[in-house]
């Protein structure tokens, strides 16, 4: 064989390795939508949606009357991610603005790692620093039995969600063109005035973005509130009710079920409607961020 | 003796460890045309931005010796930077006018000094516009994005939006460099009719100087080689480096 | 004189400096609380010897690290292979049309799927439909699939950071384009490959959910001694001594291994810093 033709066959035998190896990859991804999807699927086949979504109770052991209702912990996922964000977004933000726009250069550069290190800390780890730390504070503080609540939880899942509404704004708002910034100070603009009016005007889609991802987090959070939120199943009535949140509920549920039968699908229901939430909320904030990061350096 | 409304005196910069500006003593008359000149590099494009104090934005910065405002020390801790750089306005190399419509923009600055009235507010816009002649060709477009004017209309806006706050000194930073010859020849007719403001221009374009300027500063490695009247720069320069320049041997 | 206006912009930045420290103080917090009380548990005895079941202090968690190490390599010599081959084939082989942007897209997308739906997928497909059991591959697996987007992620970023014009200065050179690839755009992006992956690796170590699913258990005699056998893990034996242990000592032993899963996790973030400096030192050398 010429060396020629050698080097042809070379070229096609390394291009279909990287071919087979990206068609599985796509192919295993591919499969996470389908096996959730089958099978999920297959519990409405008994179970009605206007049951699976609007019924408050969820009894799927019962012997004589299995209930399939997931709003009371729909409600609970819903409370955590809501209450998570009412606290993680304003000090998120405010840390972005100061990390971009008023650290000096060496306190940026203490500040962005001691932040990066919180989102390298494991979800069980925080939930037991908040289980041994935040929860005793949380009872004594509102005189209630047991700090195992939504509270609890949405405080450790907005430290949880920190740094990704940290970093991803800061990252946007660095992107605002300098020459913005100039113009508005040299016309008198205070920083803050610039700020206020010039840069989280320009950056306010890609912050709202920002958000977004920090809420697809909250929503998928399994360890921290399986050991904070006290997994009660009754609807909550308040942030210091225990509330069992979806992703919870698989964890607690999935280990004692019978491969194939309603309960395992309805679970599987369930992980696919937490797919379907947070694939959605990251598709729609992932278009936005790439919009403004084009808008951003098209203006400039 | 004509009024000087900006006195540098022996005013050194630096950028981190690198000497920009070198003992810079210059002065500039009031409602007059200064044109600072100089090769790339040279510093002048830092100097007028001490005069405003823009470099405050670069945290290595440092600087000594003193520039007077109207008599008063801009770096003294009295000095409000906001106030100063309303009085002291700057139109930038490239066009920057905020994504934002174009009355917003004309606005921003009245409404920082907490100009509320609509009114009012309508009657700056109409009358800067006017003064830099874009009213005609935007009066209907007001609530457009400024980003959609063309690059010579977004440099008259910014100069529009500097007029609006009332400035007593303009700094602009080769303001003509990113546009067209009939552009640039708008923006120059401008400045000669801004007879009540000190203007001060860098420019790397020695005709655009002997055109418009009343008086010449040349720069050179960071000092201030010659400063006179702009006819008697170019027509007989003391130093022999500003001949070599405005003759061509450098640039 | 000073007006109103600077006055308010003091008052705004210092809420806003509260608010930063606030974010940076909490981490040190929470690091801090755990090292401290976490401390006195850690011995030569905790680290290097088996879990005494009947009662927690008279052992160590020796299954459980060895159980998170066997974890971390087998999912390191799948799912970063596979994925920064994909990442090559996506980039480098398949021509920009809108089908290949989608599926870029949906695997971007996946990196945000919560990892507890990982863990039913591994489930539903390892466990079950190739009937794996509960078992160190099963999770090795369900673990692989999880990073998988995440490391694609990273390495799509760093192979798009290669300058196209280098790609063409090659190939008008007359270069091959795996010529090109091996000899350009590799060892360009190689360092945030690296680095975007040993950080994948890293966070899975952490997670708890998925291996729940696919074959953590809280006590096993003896180490696995093949990838059937089920294991122990850092993660799920905290877990377990956090929330559903009597000894009276039990949340200290679960400080204790959270102070060793944390410090595994640092170290290999800081390795991969560490490659991705040396890597840069050399390239630009």
């Amino acid at each position: 064989m010429s060396k020629r033709k050698w080097q042809q066959l070379k070229e096609t035998i390394i291009k279909y390795f990287f071919g087979i190896n990206g068609v599985i990859s796509i192919l295993v991804l591919l499969g996470i939508f389908l096996f959730l999807t089958k099978t999920g699927l297959q519990s409405f086949e008994k179970i009605s949606l206007s049951q699976f979504f609007l019924e408050k109770e969820w009894n799927p052991t019962s012997y004589n009357n299995p209930q399939w209702g997931i709003l009371a912990m729909l409600t609970g996922t819903i409370y955590i991610a809501l209450g998570s964000l009412v606290i993680a977004v304003p000090i998120g933000i405010a840390t972005s603005i100061y990390l971009s726009e008023i650290a000096s250069p060496i306190m940026r550069e203490l500040l962005k790692p001691a932040i990066e290190m919180i989102a390298a800390v494991p979800s069980v780890v925080l939930g037991l620093f908040g289980l041994i730390f935040l929860v005793p504070i949380i009872s004594t503080f509102f005189r209630i039995s047991s700090g195992l609540n939504a509270l609890s939880a949405s405080i450790l899942v907005a430290i949880m969600v920190l740094p990704t509404i940290i970093s991803i704004s800061e990252d946007i708002i660095r992107e605002v063109p300098q020459e913005y910034k100039e113009a508005s100070l040299a016309l008198g603009a205070t920083r803050w005035e610039t700020i206020q009016k010039v840069i989280l005007p320009v950056s306010a889609s890609g912050i709202f973005a920002s958000i977004m991802l920090g809420l697809g987090r909250a929503i998928g959070e399994t360890m921290l509130v399986l050991i904070i939120a006290g997994n009660a199943q009754a609807f909550p009535k308040s942030f210091l009710d225990p509330v069992r949140p979806i992703t919870a509920n698989i964890a607690i549920e999935i280990k004692e079920v019978v491969t194939g039968d309603l309960h395992y699908q309805a679970l599987f229901a369930t992980g696919l409607l937490l797919f379907m939430i947070t694939f959605t909320i990251n598709l729609v904030s992932d278009i936005i961020i790439h919009k403004q990061l084009k808008n951003l350096n098209h203006e400039k | 003796m004509p009024k000087k409304i900006i006195k540098t005196e022996n005013l050194n910069l630096w950028f981190a460890n690198k000497k920009i500006l070198k003992e810079i003593n210059l002065e500039i008359v009031e409602n007059k045309i200064t044109a600072i000149i100089g090769p790339s590099g040279c510093g002048k494009s830092t100097f007028v931005r001490t005069l405003n104090r823009m470099n405050d934005l670069i945290p290595s910065c440092r600087i000594t010796g003193n520039v007077h405002y109207k008599g008063k020390n801009i770096f003294s801790p009295e000095t409000d930077v906001t106030n100063l750089r309303q009085n002291i306005g700057q139109v930038f190399q490239k066009p920057n006018p905020f994504p934002k419509s174009i009355f917003d923009n004309i606005a921003f600055g009245p409404r920082l000094y907490g100009e509320k009235n609509k009114d009012k507010l309508k009657n700056i816009v109409e009358e800067s516009l006017e003064k830099v002649g874009l009213w005609k060709e935007v009066k209907n477009d007001l609530a457009k994005n400024a980003l959609s004017l063309s690059g010579g209309q977004q440099q008259r806006l910014c100069l529009a939006r500097t007029l609006a706050t009332k400035p007593k000194v303009i700094l602009m930073d080769e303001p003509c460099s990113a546009l067209d010859p009939l552009s640039t020849a708008k923006i120059e007719d401008l400045m000669q009719n801004l007879k009540d403001i000190t203007i001060v221009i860098v420019t790397h374009n020695m005709q655009q100087a002997t055109r418009v300027s009343h008086f010449t500063g040349f720069f050179l490695m960071g000092k201030l080689i010659e400063f006179g009247e702009t006819k008697d720069i170019f027509t007989k320069p003391q130093n022999k480096k500003t001949e070599d320049y405005i003759s061509g041997k450098f640039g | 004189m000073k007006n109103n206006r600077i006055l308010k912009e003091k008052i705004i930045f210092s809420f806003i400096k509260m608010a930063a420290f606030f974010s940076a103080i909490t981490l040190v917090l929470i690091i801090g609380y755990v090292f401290i009380r976490g401390f006195k548990v850690i011995s030569w005895q905790f680290l290097f010897q088996e879990v005494q079941q009947r009662d927690i202090t008279k052992g160590g968690i020796l299954q459980a690290i060895i159980g998170t190490i066997y974890l971390g390599i087998g999912t390191f010599f799948i799912a970063v292979p596979a994925g920064i081959s994909s990442a090559i084939f996506l980039n480098e082989y398949i021509p920009d049309t809108k089908t290949s942007r989608v599926i870029r897209v949906a695997i971007r997308n996946l990196a945000g799927v919560p990892s507890i739906v990982y863990g039913l997928f591994g489930l539903a497909v390892f466990v079950q439909f190739f009937n794996l059991k509960t078992s160190l591959l099963s999770a090795i697996l369900t673990l692989s699939s999880m990073t998988l987007p995440w490391i694609i992620t990273a390495s799509e970023e760093s192979l798009k950071a290669v300058p196209f014009e280098f790609r063409e200065a090659a190939l008008a050179m007359g270069a091959t384009n795996w010529q090109t690839i091996k000899k350009i755009v590799i060892p360009h992006s190689l360092p945030g490959m690296i680095t975007g992956s040993i950080l994948g690796l890293s966070r899975a170590l952490g997670e708890t959910a998925p291996i729940i699913l696919v074959g953590a258990t809280f006590y096993c005699r003896s180490l696995p001694t093949s990838v059937f056998d089920k294991f122990m893990a850092l993660p799920y034996h905290l877990f377990i001594l956090a929330t559903q242990h009597a000894h009276p000592q039990a949340h200290e032993y679960a400080l204790g291994t959270a102070i060793v899963l944390i410090t595994i996790i640092y170290l290999m973030s800081l390795t991969a810093i560490l490659i991705r400096y040396h890597l840069r030192k050399k390239k630009n050398a």
